[in-house]
């Protein structure tokens, strides 16, 4: 279908997209498109203008910041899956960004955008929020930062305010001793997940000392699988993970939906979870 | 109304557009590149696919004001002095085509693909090819038609 009709505008600068935004509350930022697009095209959505910030300069690039890698708004799914400097200081986010959808649509569709969108099916919430990542919200009070726990608030829905645009996400570096691995489980290649799970593992001396399981679509936001990672800890590797990974849906709220009712996503999300748990710590 | 300026298939066009209108759209119906189809209208199918600055995107998932400044290469682009792109007449060799409806967009995606890898194995191919579907063949023959299309090339030296 044609999309309704809008305003387009394309500010010089990340102030100017904020005011822009900040008066009226109508208008929506247009990032990459991917998931914008479609949803204009379906009629799901009636914005009244479209602040295209997918050529600011100040949202571009990866960039490596000693603790952390700094993940601008606007870098691609493709440009962040091919980053040496992501892949080198947080290859959880390179995996699962090899997992957003086709090579088409992450040539275009952008990191802040997944994210922003809110989407608790996308493959990135989960993921940064397993490795407590930190949105830079700028608007024009200035920058305000936003901890993944707290960025996602709803189906579709983030807290950055009125006039508020993702800058851009800070991936601390976890260092060494540490295991990844994103599982994802779709219908079709370029599908949504019905469930993802992302792990961050660390071991020292043949045992777990640290575990991070983040949740792709079992709620309306991207959820930690606290339990799991609570047994985790201490736990050899062996037959006692399964039952480690047997609380993975603890405290979930799964969507019922064409592709799977919720006792089967909570079946999924566990055993996803023994696997990425079992290669992220990398047992054989 | 915005104006735009695109290099489409290396001529250059300066176009007054709505903001809403999408790229295949100002293809297909201002430009006449017909050859770029619209296939499911929900960015699954990959019909539509066309270079966008050198790199494959599903143009009914991009507004043509987004593509201002920008330089966009479609199927029609492809041949040279009414001869086909070696990616273009492997398809035909090894009948990777029935209705056809699917073919720009395979063909389009394909050369992108060698773009990372200018001999890729099966698999490579089948992922690389994740974004375009094709409800004839079974994909049997498009994943030959790529592997013979990128020795041509390999073999011709010459990429769009």
């Amino acid at each position: 279908m044609i999309p309704a009709q809008f305003d387009y505008v394309r500010p010089e600068s990340l102030s100017e997209a904020s005011q822009v935004l900040a008066s009226d509350e109508d208008a929506k930022v247009l990032a990459g498109g991917q998931s914008l697009l479609p949803l204009l095209r379906l009629r799901l959505a009636y914005p009244s203008t479209l602040v295209d910030v997918g050529r600011l300069p100040e949202l571009k690039g990866v960039h490596d910041r000693g603790d952390h890698v700094f993940i601008g708004a606007m870098a691609t799914h493709d440009e962040v899956m091919r980053s040496d400097v992501v892949r080198a200081g947080c290859p959880l986010v390179a995996m699962a960004a090899a997992h957003v959808a086709d090579p088409a649509i992450r040539h275009r569709g952008t990191f802040g955008g997944s994210l922003a969108h809110a989407d608790p099916a996308g493959d990135l919430p989960a993921v940064v929020l397993a490795l407590d990542g930190v949105f830079v919200a700028r608007s024009a009070q200035g920058e305000r930062e936003i901890p993944a726990a707290e960025f996602f608030v709803d189906y579709w829905e983030s807290s950055l305010g009125p006039g508020e645009i993702l800058a851009g996400v800070k991936i601390p570096k976890l260092g060494e001793g540490w295991g990844f691995q994103y599982e994802k489980f779709h219908r079709t290649a370029q599908a949504w997940a019905i469930v993802g799970v992302a792990a961050a593992v660390k071991r020292s001396n043949g045992a777990i000392t640290e575990a991070r399981i983040g949740l792709t679509n079992m709620g309306p936001t991207p959820l930690r699988a606290r339990a799991t990672e609570t047994a985790l800890q201490g736990m050899e590797l062996g037959d006692q993970l399964r039952q480690a990974c047997e609380e993975a849906a603890a405290d979930t709220s799964p969507p019922a939906d064409l592709h799977a009712q919720p006792d089967y996503r909570r079946h999924l999300a566990r055993v996803l979870t023994h696997r990425a748990v079992r290669t992220a710590a990398g047992a054989p | 109304m915005p104006r735009i300026t695109v290099t489409v298939d290396g001529i250059k066009y300066e176009e007054d557009v709505e903001p809403r209108l999408l790229l295949v759209h100002l293809l297909r119906e201002r430009l006449g590149k017909t050859g770029t189809p619209v296939g499911c209208d929900t960015s699954n199918c990959g019909a539509c696919t066309v270079m966008l600055d050198g790199k494959s995107v599903k143009s009914c998932s991009v507004l043509a004001v987004q593509a201002d400044g920008c330089d966009v290469l479609t199927i029609e682009g492809l041949g040279v002095n009414g001869s086909m792109h070696p990616m273009q007449q492997a398809f035909h060799e090894e009948h990777a085509l029935q209705c056809g409806f699917c073919t720009p967009g395979m063909v389009m995606a394909a050369i992108d693909l060698l773009r990372e890898d200018p001999d890729p194995s099966e698999e490579t191919i089948r992922h690389g090819l994740e974004g375009n579907l094709c409800r004839c063949t079974g994909y049997c023959n498009i994943v030959r038609a790529v592997r013979r299309g990128a020795q041509e090339m390999g073999q011709a030296v010459r990429t769009p």
